[in-house]
């Protein structure tokens, strides 16, 4: 990472969802915890991989992001910039660098609207009137996308999620961001599209020098895409490494149960180790004290109830490896899942 | 009843239509999509049942916005007491002396029994009037419910909370009798008792009761559909890019409503002319002089055991119409909304 300021600068991330209940007079009666105290940088063209179990608050953080949401607490810096309370109108120089990619290609373009709408209305909102109209330049970000430039009137539901989901993309590419949040682009795809989609966006990365935040849930696509991985639990970063470091040598015992879930792509592998976390992730509302994965760790003790432990670099972790862990994994402790030295899967 | 998403209904249902229409001709023409606004047009030509009651409630309306100019070609008024001036018209019983309420070549619709008005001018300016407060009272009661409902939902926390309270204590209310016990009030507002009330006040207030208690219901469900559509992700694409909160309603979430707006419309109107012609039948709405449905059903009633014909026209007149406005609205909901299939 380089020591100018980075791209986007997010501490102490909190966002608290307030339950209210009582009767008659309403009131705040507990707090859904979904995000709590994130810090990570993503540096400009960099794409940052945040992925995590369902419910730990990885979409959340994206909309935090781009200020779909409010905080609760923290701060978020864009180019040096505070936008962590920033109303529309504070926002309207940035809204055209920060833009979304969403999870639901069905849901996430207006059925009533042609794409040529679609794509021109970042456009339309922030006044940008590019050279040769705006029919010109969603025609050429059709051609970006890999869709037929002839497609400018017709309606979304004409096309399949694939297509849809390329629609997505040209309009967040619409007003020429510098960082894009997509929040599980490929998640709600067929396993042949996730593919044409990730390998659309990972030559939009690199074309076009354009940061990205990469929400996933799996593994194998956030490490083809991503070259920094965070892993989120319950809210908090629990790790977060260079893509290699993290996926070689994972400290933390979540990410480490993580990657060893991944299936096996080959049949007459040797049976690797698996680690199967038992029960149910806790519930958001009332977390575990101290570390909040010490109700299915294996390695928690008297420490991990009362003390939480820090994100930091410890010892034997490379410069800008962070974990957060009383009892992080060595290579003695546990073999490593056979994956990470799979040539196969890092290819 | 109400298209739970409408949005998301029409173009399930048409994607394979699509498909193959574009394997077919090879999909290299850009120009050929439609909208699913014409989608629907498509549909609901080929609904027949829709296409007839279409045709007849057009022609209801015209013939009621082109009453004056049918009677002036027909040559008689609404007004003018045929009967008393003719003696041949009317018997000593004041019944008409001719077969059927008296039709002729000169009265086709015969004659009125009592003060012998002709029946086809009466019944047209009748249809005239009926349709033109109906369709008032349906177009105040659409756009203020549209407006409340949107921003209802919309806005959300304290202001749906308010409107909902109102909407819940509006829709409690026993309306008919309301209306009969509250619209002598409202005209005492404006008339002293003892003056003879103008119909233009009458019709005012009539309009403005009916609207008053008509929006709750479609505010109430408007409000539902924008809770619906304002978690959908392409609302959130539009804030993201920077949207301000007019243009996501208007340009955003409006169009995806136009379905549910369309469907209660065509519904509410037919349920308008009733309710309207009942309040005249019960003396509380527009009263005789004037040409109304209810004011003929009203006058119909009290002569039917010895003139039938005279309830026949204005009844099977207003039958007609609901009956054909009320298929008329299913159509236009089959068509917006391919998925609620009967």
């Amino acid at each position: 990472m380089s020591s100018t300021t980075p791209l986007l600068d997010v501490s102490g991330l909190t966002k608290h969802f307030p339950i209210k209940g009582g009767f008659p007079i309403r009131r705040t009666v507990g707090a859904v915890q979904a995000v709590d105290g994130l810090d990570f940088q993503v540096a400009e063209g960099e794409s940052l991989g945040l992925v995590g179990e369902s419910g730990c608050g990885k979409s959340t953080t994206g909309r935090l992001i781009t200020r779909l949401l409010e905080p609760t607490a923290g701060k978020i810096s864009y180019r040096g910039q505070d936008i962590t309370h920033a109303d529309r109108k504070g926002l309207a120089p940035i809204r055209s660098e920060i833009q979304m990619i969403f999870q639901d290609p069905y849901a996430s373009l207006n059925p009533r609207h042609t794409v040529g709408k679609i794509i021109s209305g970042p456009m339309e909102i922030n006044g940008i009137n590019p050279e040769g109209g705006r029919e010109k330049r969603v025609r050429e970000l059709l051609e970006i996308v890999g869709l037929n430039p002839e497609h400018f009137n017709r309606f979304p539901h004409e096309f399949s999620g694939g297509q849809r989901q390329r629609i997505g993309v040209a309009r967040a590419l619409a007003l020429n961001p510098k960082l894009i949040v997509a929040d599980e682009p490929v998640s709600a795809l067929d396993v042949s599209i996730q593919a044409q989609v990730v390998n659309l966006l990972q030559k939009v990365q690199k074309e076009l020098g354009i940061a990205f935040v990469f929400i996933a849930h799996d593994l194998a696509i956030v490490r083809h895409f991503s070259q920094r991985v965070a892993v989120m639990y319950l809210g908090k970063i629990v790790e977060i490494a260079d893509r290699e470091d993290l996926y070689e040598n994972p400290r933390h015992p979540y990410t480490r149960a993580l990657l060893s879930a991944v299936p096996e792509a080959t049949v007459d592998a040797e049976p690797r180790e698996r680690i199967r976390l038992t029960g149910d992730v806790p519930s958001p509302i009332n977390p575990p004290s101290g570390c909040r994965f010490r109700t299915r760790c294996w390695k928690a003790t008297e420490k991990c109830a009362t003390e939480a432990p820090p994100l930091v670099q410890v010892e034997g972790n490379k410069p800008g490896h962070l974990t957060a862990c009383h009892y992080p994994e060595t290579e003695a402790t546990i073999p490593a899942p056979r994956l990470s030295k799979d040539p196969e899967a890092a290819a | 009843m109400t298209p739970p998403t409408p949005s998301a209904a029409a173009p399930l249902e048409v994607t394979d239509e699509t498909v193959e229409k574009s394997t077919t001709s090879d999909g290299s023409k850009g120009s050929e999509s439609r909208s699913p606004g014409q989608l629907a047009w498509r549909r609901f030509k080929r609904d027949r049942t829709g296409v007839i009651s279409a045709i007849i409630v057009i022609l209801f309306f015209v013939a009621g916005l082109a009453a004056p100019l049918i009677a002036k070609i027909y040559g008689k008024d609404p007004y003018t007491t045929y009967g008393l001036s003719d003696p041949t018209l009317l018997g000593d019983n004041s019944y008409p002396v001719k077969p059927n309420g008296g039709i002729d070549s000169q009265f086709w619709f015969g004659v009125e029994p009592g003060l012998g008005r002709d029946v086809f001018t009466f019944l047209l300016y009748a249809i005239r009037n009926s349709l033109l407060i109906s369709t008032a009272i349906t177009i105040l009661v659409m756009l203020v419910g549209v407006i409340i409902g949107v921003t209802a939902g919309y806005i959300g926390g304290k202001t749906d909370w308010l409107f909902g309270r109102v909407i819940d204590i509006l829709l409690a209310f026993p309306q008919q009798l309301f209306f009969v016990a509250f619209t002598p009030v409202v005209l005492n507002l404006f008339v002293p008792a003892n003056e003879d009330t103008p119909t233009t006040i009458v019709v005012i207030s009539l309009i403005t009761l009916l609207v008053v208690f008509g929006w709750a219901s479609i505010a109430r469900l408007l409000r539902g559909q924008v809770l619906a559509l304002r978690e959908r992700e392409f609302i959130e694409a539009a804030k993201v890019t920077g949207a301000s909160p007019a243009r996501i309603i208007f340009k955003e979430l409006l169009p995806n409503l136009w379905t549910p707006i369309l469907i209660q419309g065509t519904l509410l109107l037919p349920t308008m002319v009733t309710t309207e012609a009942g309040l005249a039948f019960l003396n509380v709405g527009i009263s005789d002089p004037t040409p109304d449905w209810g004011v003929m059903l009203g006058r119909a009633a009290q002569v039917y055991q010895d003139d039938i014909t005279y309830l026949l026209f204005p009844g099977i007149a207003m039958v007609v119409f609901v009956l054909a406005f009320n298929l008329l609205g299913d159509s236009v909901r089959d068509a917006l909304d391919p998925k609620t299939k009967r």
